[in-house]
């Protein structure tokens, strides 16, 4: 592996870090940043089920969903309980693993395709459940405002402002400009927790299982017990980026954030950056994320200026966002399906399947 | 407390109407739910750009029926009919092209590699789809001429409503699904369909040209979609660009249901899933009864995985 190679993760964390003190530094900016740094941690969390122990898992967003809605139900003044963010979040990382756990448990003996259904139906019951619980979740509006601090027993807002140098750091940003340090921190330290994991006696049980279950239940590993054990990690780390999420927002915000498509676009994150390699989940999420969030205003923008184009949904970058998106995918499968950053083991057994015959390959995979 | 459920209409007429409708939206989920269901059975592929590939056939249906000014019932008998024709025969079409084009260019390059390659494919071939939609006819819902009258046939006295739209969507569907029937059964390429969906290998032994037997596929599910797409449009009398994906969703659940890969599953499930739907909208409220599908999809995935109708086989290890 090259320096580079090595060192850009560290690389670019610490300019991220870095970011805020910069002259270029902008709060609106920062805002978009802190919301990508949440949608990393949630592809990451989805890369511990489908890159590590190889479920297609369609309903990720359901956990992203709970961890918010919890982290709501647990702050606003809207209900009794108003804990810290903390206490909050803790809670939201455990009602998502047990609930993926619970959900998870009856569908072990299904495989491929079947199990991906049934995590799709159960995304989208969820959503639904969110969605129509509006006593409960307040519907479109969302449960806000989640007021509490991220420190523990720190409920009300922290003046940072004497750490911002960037113009309008902290002025804006519901003056929370710390948010921003603390999910990148969470982030960083999320990356470092799955570094662990992998190398883990876990962790290797999870690729033996992905790449045969068989010969892994020959070796004495139990499959129903790491199943289970990557859901609750991913859904687990899933809850916590939605518990970000709600923080980040204030809100828990329209139910349509926790939907299908969100599912589909962090799947196709993981994928594109390399299934199963951190570093590539997270250049995946950073560029597809990114584009989405970030570059699409700032080249219409640019157009508007330059050309002005009119207003039609095709004078628009961001009206040509779902071809893009498409034909990335497409692109990418079709000449570099392992991804852009691909895990060492997974590219060799892309580059391995292409060498099989076309039909004894096809049924069995 | 808060109203959770809604109050439905509990006389038997109530019922029976519910049910009616059921079957009548049943039939069209049908149609799509087929177009899912022949293209896994042959290639193992769940092919989430089917949902918008309907999306497409209302758009180009109602760009039939606007070229030859059939927009609404007062445009005069001749240029209804001629409009209807056009719809039904130019809209399979389209969406039969489409399908295969979109095959041939993505997914035959495909054919070796793993599933989940192929399925993020279509994944990107739905986006984009959904994009073109979208330019097509804008983020907004259109509406679709409203050619056929709600006329009823049951005359004044029974309460029961059975409209000449539900004729009309029984009417197109039925035989549509009897010829395909036909088709997978008796004719020779039928045949080869069906043999390349019970062992690819075996089938290329055989002498089966397989890249043909999956064109035609491609070809089938598409003219299915656009069946549809036209019926439909017709029936709700409104089309928009995101119009697919619930669609989509609800027929592919159907192809599941009825037992992924097999026929007369795929029509039994889009029946199943139209009447529960109604049913469901009745008696819990139009906001749970999606809920209530999706549920149902993963009661009868835990306990019946491979569906309904669908052979009870081990996948191999």
């Amino acid at each position: 592996m090259t320096a580079v190679g090595r060192y850009w993760v560290p690389g670019l964390f610490a300019a991220l870090f870095a970011y805020p003190f910069l002259p270029v530094a902008e709060a609106n900016r920062g805002e978009q940043f802190t919301i990508l740094f949440v949608y990393a941690l949630l592809a990451l969390a989805l890369n511990v089920v489908i890159g590590y122990a190889g479920l297609l898992h369609l309903g990720i967003a359901a956990f992203f969903g709970i961890g918010a809605y919890t982290v709501g139900i647990l702050t606003v003044p809207f209900f009794p309980f108003q804990q810290s963010f903390l206490v909050a979040a803790l809670a939201a990382v455990l009602v998502s693993a047990l609930v993926g756990i619970a959900a998870t448990a009856p569908t072990l003996r299904l495989r491929g395709d079947y199990f991906a259904l049934v995590t799709l139906g159960f995304g989208l019951i969820t959503l639904y459940a969110i969605r129509n619980l509006d006593a409960i979740t307040e519907g479109t509006k969302g449960l806000n405002p989640i007021a509490a601090g991220p420190l523990p027993g720190v409920k009300e807002n922290v003046d940072l402002s004497a750490l911002k140098v960037g113009d309008d750091w902290g002025a804006r940003w519901y003056k929370y400009p710390y948010l921003y340090f603390v999910i990148l921190s969470a982030l960083g330290g999320v990356m470092l927790l799955l570094r662990n994991l992998e190398r883990s006696r876990l962790g290797r049980a999870w690729v033996a299982l992905r790449e045969d279950e068989l010969a892994a239940t020959c070796m004495g590993l139990n499959p129903a017990r790491l199943k289970l054990a990557a859901v609750a990690v991913g859904a687990g780390l899933a809850g916590l980026a939605g518990a970000f999420y709600a923080l980040a927002l204030r809100t828990t915000g329209n139910p349509q954030a926790y939907d299908f498509t969100l599912s589909m676009i962090m799947v196709c994150c993981v994928i594109l950056g390399g299934l199963g390699n951190r570093p590539g989940v997270l250049l995946g999420t950073l560029l597809l994320m990114g584009f989405d969030r970030i570059a699409t205003n700032l080249l219409d923008n640019w157009l508007q200026e330059e050309f002005d184009l009119g207003g039609g949904a095709y004078t628009k970058v961001s009206g040509w966002k779902l071809i893009i998106f498409g034909t990335v995918l497409i692109v990418m499968m079709r000449f570099r399906p392992e991804g852009l950053l691909p895990e060492a083991r997974h590219a060799r057994e892309l580059r391995e399947s292409d060498d099989q015959a076309v039909d004894s390959g096809q049924k069995e995979k | 407390m808060f109203e959770l459920f809604a109050q439905a209409d509990a006389t038997a007429a109530g019922f029976g109407q519910y049910l009616l409708l059921g079957l009548v939206l049943g039939s069209l989920y049908a149609l799509i739910a087929l177009g899912y269901t022949m293209v896994y059975g042959i290639i193992e592929l769940i092919n989430f750009a089917h949902g918008d590939l309907f999306m497409l056939g209302t758009f180009f249906a109602l760009g039939a029926a606007t070229a030859v000014g059939a927009t609404t019932a007062d445009a005069g008998t001749g240029t209804i009919v001629l409009g209807l024709a056009l719809m039904l025969v130019g809209t399979p079409l389209f969406c039969a092209g489409l399908n295969v084009a979109t095959d041939r260019a993505i997914y035959k390059p495909l054919r070796r590699s793993p599933k989940l390659t192929v399925i993020v494919s279509a994944i990107g071939v739905s986006f984009i789809f959904m994009n073109l939609g979208l330019f097509w006819r804008g983020a907004t819902p259109v509406k679709f001429p409203d050619l056929i009258p709600d006329t009823n046939l049951l005359g004044g006295a029974g309460s029961v409503r059975f409209t000449l739209k539900d004729a009309m969507v029984l009417g197109v569907t039925v035989p549509v699904m009897i010829a395909l029937t036909v088709f997978v059964k008796l004719t020779p390429l039928g045949k080869a369909m069906r043999a390349t969906a019970q062992n690819p290998t075996a089938a290329v032994l055989m002498g089966i040209n397989v890249d043909r037997v999956i064109a035609v596929t491609f070809a089938i599910g598409g003219a299915l979609a656009g069946v549809a797409s036209v019926v439909y449009g017709l029936y709700i009398k409104s089309a928009d660009y995101q119009m697919g994906f619930q669609n989509g969703l609800y027929a592919f659940t159907a192809a599941v249901l009825g037992g992924i890969g097999n026929i007369p599953g795929a029509v039994l499930g889009g029946l199943v899933i139209g009447v529960v739907g109604e049913l469901g909208k009745a008696y819990l409220g139009a906001k749970w009864s999606e809920a209530l599908i999706f549920g149902i999809l993963i009661v009868i995935l835990l306990f019946r995985p491979t569906g309904l109708l669908g052979a009870r086989t081990r996948e191999k290890v």
